[in-house]
């Protein structure tokens, strides 16, 4: 684990290096709320950002509005970042009528056409395909559109990531994917996952350049990030920027990883949290203070509550809203199957 | 006799086949030291080794075609797909592959393969979470596709069809993975391939279901006694035992058939033909389908989607009280 490369002065204006510091908190925050309340039995299941914020919020941060977003499992927390308010996404974890994707997914699968954000498919990889596509359609259309791919260290294993990054070499299409390689995929180390040197190192064999850096630098990952995005905006093709990186907590609600893994690991990696490092910069460069850190904290857990607060008082969704958005116009099997639905008794609650 | 849920059996029946048989190995994600996301290969790893149980990097097409891949070199994989909803991956591997190796090569070569994948909704899973893709494997040749309903069919049927000569889509219930518990003999037994099971007997009606299903129908013809109905879990759903549904419809002459999958062009459509290509001249009533919706699975009303016991139950009255 290396130590945090030392830098004299801000490498960024301050508004945003405070503003990734403030939106960092507030997805830790948000993280532990909605844990708290899953465990509640108030919401269904959730996948945590915890440990990974620098390479969700400062990656994002380097791109702008216009741009693309294709995530992963974690990089929900973007969207809050490019402007999405909090409670239709607090609602998108509801899975009731505030959300605008109708409940239709499990939490984690939030997007918003208004922020350029796509919903994650939970089939590991398959969104990578896509934002090549994406990014070759902007280069077609002659747009300054560049696309970012998330991905995790075990989505390198699957065929689709491959058949991405060739397309995306063969193109030179303005696509930056960003791999947070967090150790771990669910109970698989990254070093079952590959027998490479590094993640970076794959987009070599696709003709194009990778960079591996401190993902839990946000400094770091911005500069890295930022760079990757001019070069796509300018036609220099895509890049592959590997984010190293640690999945503090559970792979998701449903999980126990002290059956797998080792809690020394992750007290290592608790020393080199990304909100304590960038915190300790911006002490450092004298644009933080321990008051404004308080004042921070307490008003994002209270802007947090009181969204959630809002956001559960929705109801589910309306039965028939089933079966929208199915096809554009309503075909007549589903309109009798609608029919046959609201003909029939409710189910009610699960019954185990 | 110990009582067990569903992952406890299939646990055990991998444990007691890869006992029996050194040819057998396990592969896929998280099944290794974690034991699986189910927990349905947990200890084995400590048994048998890396070597027979074996972590995978995260790719289905991988875990599929390298078991391909052994099974023609002479073992005898049994690969977890983690959800059925991320077989797709491995679909091609599957279709193309798996289900034609032994006719594509004269009958030279055979893919004994089992792939183990937990199916169907009911978890709060959403859309990846929740698909019963079941029909999509009848429809390709050359596949058996089995799909039991409680711990003792699991333990009989997964001993089966390692022991099978061709491959086999073994779909586990996992919206009943821990509540469905029964006596399950430890050791080794098996159920046939394609025997259906006769649940309850009847005159009035014949009810076919399998999964997670069977219970929410059992639970619907136990509610209303004067449906008489005969209940029969398919168990194994291809090849399908024809001569209990043939049997039974002619004795009952109403049948219904439920299935959590979409409707259109979903088992219970083949089922619906074959009743009635064959027991034409007994039936009663139009065969009823009460099934999923032809929609995607969704997280937020997931129990307005499955077809639970309420809405079986509604649907088998208007059966019963059908007049031509
Ligand atoms: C195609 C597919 N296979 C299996 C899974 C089950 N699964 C969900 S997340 C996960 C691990 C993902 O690891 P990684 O890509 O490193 O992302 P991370 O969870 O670490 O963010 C697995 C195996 C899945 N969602 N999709
Ligand atoms: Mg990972």
């Amino acid at each position: 684990m290396q130590p945090l490369h030392k830098l004299e002065t801000p490498p960024l204006p301050r508004e945003i290096l405070l503003r990734i510091y403030r939106e960092m908190v507030r997805l830790r925050t948000l993280d532990e709320r909605m844990m708290t309340l899953q465990r509640q039995g108030r919401v269904g299941f959730y996948g945590a950002c915890t440990g990974q914020e620098a390479a969700t919020l400062a990656s994002a941060i380097a791109l702008e509005k216009s741009d693309w977003i294709f995530p992963a499992l974690r990089e929900g927390g973007a969207m809050l970042l490019r402007g999405f308010p909090l409670v239709p996404y607090l609602c998108q974890i509801f899975g009731n009528a505030g959300d605008e994707t109708k409940g239709r997914q499990m939490p984690s699968h939030m997007a918003s056409k208004s922020v350029h954000q796509v919903s994650w498919s939970s089939c590991i990889g398959t969104q990578l395909p896509q934002a090549v596509g994406a990014a070759m359609a902007a280069k077609i259309k002659g747009d300054r559109t560049v696309v970012a791919a998330y991905l995790g260290d075990g989505a390198t294993s699957e065929g689709d990531f491959h058949v991405a990054l060739n397309f995306a070499g063969v193109f030179k299409a303005p696509v930056v994917f960003i791999c947070q390689n967090n150790h771990w995929a669910i109970s698989v180390p990254s070093s079952k996952q590959t027998a490479s040197e590094s993640i970076a190192i794959k987009a070599q064999a696709y003709g194009f350049g990778g960079v591996k850096v401190d993902g839990n630098d946000a400094v770091a990952v911005h500069a890295a990030v930022k760079q990757a995005v001019d070069k796509a905006r300018s036609g220099g093709g895509p890049t592959l920027v590997e984010c190293e990186t640690y999945r503090i907590g559970a792979h998701s609600s449903s999980d126990d990883p002290t059956r797998y893994r080792d809690e020394r690991e992750v007290e290592q990696w608790r020393k080199r949290d990304p909100l304590d490092l960038l915190r300790g910069r911006l002490q450092s460069w004298g644009i933080w203070s321990a008051r404004e850190e308080d004042e921070l904290r307490a008003k994002v857990l209270e802007e947090v509550n009181a969204a959630i607060a809002e956001a559960e008082k929705k109801p589910e969704p309306p039965r028939e809203s089933l079966f929208e958005d199915v096809y554009s116009v309503l075909p007549w099997s589903l309109r009798e199957q609608r029919e046959e639905l609201l003909a029939s008794p409710p189910a009610g609650k699960t019954s185990q | 006799m110990p009582s067990w849920n569903i992952i406890q059996a299939v646990n055990d029946a991998l444990r007691v086949e890869m006992r029996r048989d050194p040819r057998v190995v396990v592969l896929g994600e998280d099944v290794g030291k974690f034991g699986g996301v189910f927990r349905a290969t947990l200890g084995l790893i400590e048994e048998f080794g890396a070597d027979r149980v074996i972590d995978t990097p995260l790719a289905e097409a991988g875990i599929v075609g390298a078991a391909i891949g052994m099974a023609m070199y002479g073992l005898r994989p049994v690969p977890e797909i983690q959800f059925s909803d991320f077989i797709y991956p491995a679909f091609d591997q599957i279709v193309n592959e798996l289900a034609k190796l032994r006719y594509r090569s004269g009958g030279q070569y055979s893919a004994p393969v089992v792939i183990r994948t937990p199916a169907g909704g009911g978890i709060k899973g959403g859309h990846y979470h929740s698909q019963s893709p079941e029909a999509l494997f009848i429809h390709t040749p050359g596949l058996q596709v089995i799909y039991p309903s409680n711990p003792y069919d699991a333990k009989g049927l997964l001993l089966s069809a390692i022991r099978s000569d061709d491959p086999v889509i073994f779909m586990e219930p996992k919206r009943v993975y821990r509540a469905a518990k029964g006596d399950v003999p430890e050791g080794d037994y098996t159920i046939p391939i394609g025997e259906a099971r006769v649940v309850r007997e009847g005159r009035g009606m014949t009810v076919i279901a399998w999964g997670a299903m069977l219970h929410e129908a059992e639970q619907a013809v136990g509610q209303l006694p004067e449906l008489d109905a005969e209940l029969i879990d398919l168990r194994t759903l291809w090849p399908l035992d024809i001569e209990a549904v043939v049997g039974s419809v002619s004795k009952t002459g109403r049948c219904a058939i439920v299935q959590e999958a979409p409707r259109t062009c979903g088992f219970a459509a083949e089922i619906a033909a074959l009743v009635q290509e064959r027991c034409f001249p007994r039936l009663e009533a139009p065969i009823a389908r009460i099934t999923g919706w032809d929609t995607p699975f969704p997280y937020a009303l997931e129990n307005d989607y499955l077809p639970l016991a309420p809405r079986i139950l509604h649907k088998l009255r208007e059966l019963k009280d059908y007049e031509a």
